[in-house]
């Protein structure tokens, strides 16, 4: 017999669409003020400083956190129309994202009280980037086979080793990274690892840029070199991280930022097909509306779980997986449509240009953040057949 | 007082899980060649008052609300019951709009596809054809939306008034076409105000996206123990990437079922009339859960090899029942069609305002 999924019928609670209300006003102010193009998604610079800062102050940032650390104490449903009221307006959100979902989590966890009163309410005010170092050059999706190196020294360790794919690292402020302490045993192969902070833009890392197919730079190579980590940036146990890694995948792998990345050319086409379809159109793009609502309402369920306090693990997987594969095809679906639209002077170009970037942008979907392979190896456990 | 309707929700899904389990086992239906196990269920559903979960009291029903029928929808598709359930809740909750108490015994609705329509002459009789009508040759009334110049009228009909061509769907339930020629109903009653026949078709379609999900939820089930059993290659079957792979895409289709149908169902319980949110869940539900029928059922099928092509293993029951559904009171690429129109007209800006209210 296996476990039961669930996807209860979750529905966002009123206070939620009194933020929603105010989250889409700031952003048509923003708009309205140059910060951003709703309509360009693949512009070169996505960092926004001040754009961060002004989400900060509006309370959006940390918003589930303890108020003594600068956060706001609401719901993760109120997060999360914060989240995809962001994501559906293209909005630059790279500085802060990383922090608000999954950095800041894992200091509030493990960190120390001098650590955690000196940087969330730096996040939870929009001034402190994050990235994440996770995956080396021979270890991507193994993430156990990690091999740079943190030795014992006096009051800390040394570093030395390269992270890769690490996104923001050029503007990041800080890493959370796995190192490894201990080799493997025997009997575990993911003992030995533990987490840390690191400090970003000090000597002993380099920061090297790995431009992508995009056009995009987000990625960068990031090397170690007897670089110094203070004891008291250990997060949690030391050869231990392998068991602080999968409760916080939850929160990581269910959200709307998982099926919504690609949305924009769904709005678009419907803006170039007009107000009376022909069949072909229409039935294209009401499939692809009812998929669409159906990965929100499993997306927001999961959310639902997880602020009553449950671990949907599995149901996390089955979001990111069908999300991703989804907003992965999406981009293809709207170019079979577009096809068949009567062109005028106007209905085109911005569909075009975004369906290129789509298109460019679609591969690495259902690969950031945990592949496809390993989101079913996830979901085959959770059924019972490893 | 959540908790006390989620409650009473469960009494109601487990009276009907427990007579399922009793007495429609799917190996005991399998092996019956002569259908002996209907009139025990049949029999047992009545005294229980589940086929008429949808009637108030005052018309003769058992008053239950649409979230506590909804559940035992869910449960009918879990064991993929194969007696008109599904059909006669729909019938009583049909008639219960105008107010007609429900009469005993198997009913079913007509028409069952939005395309067909059915007349109210001048002299009170019915004219029309009504195809894929689901048990209609098991059903001693028929309770049908029909129109004149005036509106819309909901009437009772005995089924032995009308002609009934048998047809039979892809999981071996009737599917018939009904012929009104002139049939003159025993009840006939105004359809109240703002009532439209798409309602009925809304109503048909969430309950077999119901009864889809929970098939898709039992193929998930017997294919995870069927593929922990076999051994191929020196191996359990469940050992192979590839079929664990494909087993979590099964997971992943279900899930996505049983998300759209029960978010459906909530909408329409929780709902004062079918606007375009309502519409937005309830054909949603339809379109995912028949692609996910195609999708999943045929991993289920893959992970089953030769044995599920037989009609002695009980894979059919759920796969096909499943596909069969599709069709019944509009199918997915009809309401993509509808749905596409719908979000068309309302224009491009309003299409994440939609989304995102629900």
């Amino acid at each position: 017999m296996t476990a039961a999924l669930r996807f209860d019928p979750i529905r966002l609670p009123p206070e939620c669409e009194q933020l929603r209300k105010e989250v889409r006003a700031f952003l048509a102010e923003e708009i309205a003020a140059g910060t951003f193009d709703p309509h360009q998604p693949n512009r070169e610079d996505t960092d926004a400083p001040e754009f961060s800062r002004r989400v900060g102050a509006k309370g959006w940032l940390g918003m589930t956190w303890p108020k003594k650390y600068g956060g706001h104490e609401r719901s993760f449903l109120e997060r999360y129309v914060v989240t995809e009221e962001m994501r559906v307006a293209n909005a630059p959100t790279r500085r802060f994202f990383v922090a608000d979902r999954q950095s800041g989590p894992v200091l509030l966890k493990y960190a120390p009280e001098n650590i955690k009163m000196d940087i969330l309410p730096r996040i939870c005010r929009g001034e402190v980037c994050f990235a994440i170092g996770m995956s080396e050059p021979n270890s991507g999706s193994d993430l156990f086979a990690a091999k740079t190196r943190a030795t014992k020294t006096d009051g800390g360790y040394l570093i030395n080793g390269t992270k890769i794919w690490t996104s923001s690292a050029h503007i990041a402020d800080y890493m959370i990274a796995i190192f490894r302490t201990s080799p493997p045993t025997k009997e575990n192969r993911r003992h030995g690892l533990t987490q840390f902070l690191v400090k970003m833009k000090q000597p002993g890392i380099e920061v090297n840029p790995i431009q992508q197919i995009t056009g995009q730079y987000e990625f960068n190579e990031v090397v170690f070199t007897d670089f110094f980590v203070p004891e008291d940036h250990v997060l949690g146990e030391v050869d231990g991280a392998w068991k602080q890694a999968t409760s916080e995948l939850a929160y990581e792998r269910s959200g709307p930022e998982r099926f919504l990345e690609t949305y924009y050319v769904l709005t678009e086409l419907v803006r170039a097909v007009g107000k009376n379809p022909d069949t072909r159109s229409a039935e294209g793009i009401g499939r692809l509306v009812a998929q669409l609502h159906t990965m929100r309402r499993m997306s927001v369920s999961v959310a639902g779980m997880l602020q009553a306090g449950k671990e949907p693990v599995v149901e996390a997987s089955i979001v990111k997986d069908i999300g991703t594969v989804w907003e992965q095809a999406l981009p293809h679906r709207v170019r079979d449509l577009a096809a068949f639209v009567e062109e005028t002077a106007t209905n085109r170009e911005t569909l075009e240009n975004q369906l290129s970037f789509a298109i460019k942008t679609a591969p690495k979907l259902t690969i950031q953040g945990g592949t496809t392979e390993v989101l079913r190896g996830i979901i085959a456990r959770g059924l019972g057949l490893r | 007082m959540r908790n006390a309707v989620a409650e009473s929700e469960n009494i109601v899904a487990e009276t009907a899980e427990k007579i399922f389990a009793d007495l429609a086992d799917a190996q005991t239906i399998n092996r019956d060649k002569n259908g002996a196990w209907k009139a025990p269920l049949w029999q047992a559903l009545s005294e229980s008052g589940l086929p008429l979960s949808w009637v108030p009291e005052d018309c003769g029903g058992s008053g239950a609300s649409l979230a506590e029928g909804f559940s035992v929808l869910s449960a009918a598709g879990r064991h993929a019951v194969a007696v008109p359930l599904v059909e006669t809740m729909l019938a009583g909750w049909l008639l219960a709009q105008a107010k007609i108490s429900s009469p005993d015994g198997e009913m079913t609705v007509a028409p069952a596809s939005p395309k067909d329509r059915v007349t109210l002459n001048a002299d009170g009789s019915l004219s029309g054809k009504a195809r894929g009508v689901p048990f209609a040759k098991a059903a001693k009334h028929i309770a049908v939306v029909a129109s004149d110049a005036k509106g819309l009228s909901i009437a009772l009909v005995e089924a032995a008034k009308c002609r009934i061509d048998s047809g039979l769907g892809l999981g071996g339930d009737h599917s018939d076409t009904v012929t009104f020629d002139k049939v003159q109903p025993v009840t006939t009653r105004p359809a109240p105000k703002g009532f439209e026949q798409t309602h009925l078709m809304l109503m048909g379609g969430v309950a077999r996206s119901l009864q889809i999900a929970g098939a898709l939820e039992s193929m998930l089930e017997i294919s995870v123990r069927y593929s922990n059993e076999r051994v191929a290659f020196e191996k359990k079957i469940s050992k192979f990437q590839a079929v664990q792979h494909n087993l979590a895409r099964l997971a992943g289709e279900s899930a996505a079922a049983l998300a759209a149908a029960t978010s459906a169902a909530d909408a329409i319980a929780n709902a004062t009339s079918f606007n375009d949110e309502v519409f937005l869940e309830a054909v949603s539900a339809k379109i995912r859960c028949s692609e996910a029928a195609e999708k999943g059922g045929g991993i289920a099928h893959q992970v089953h090899g030769a044995i599920g092509f037989t009609s002695e293993h009980i894979l059919h029951r759920y796969s096909l029942r499943a596909l069969g559904w599709r069709d019944d009171f509009g199918s997915e690429s009809y309401w993509a069609v509808e749905l596409g129109r719908l979000v068309a007209n309302r224009g491009a800006d309003e299409l994440w305002p939609l989304v995102a209210s629900r």
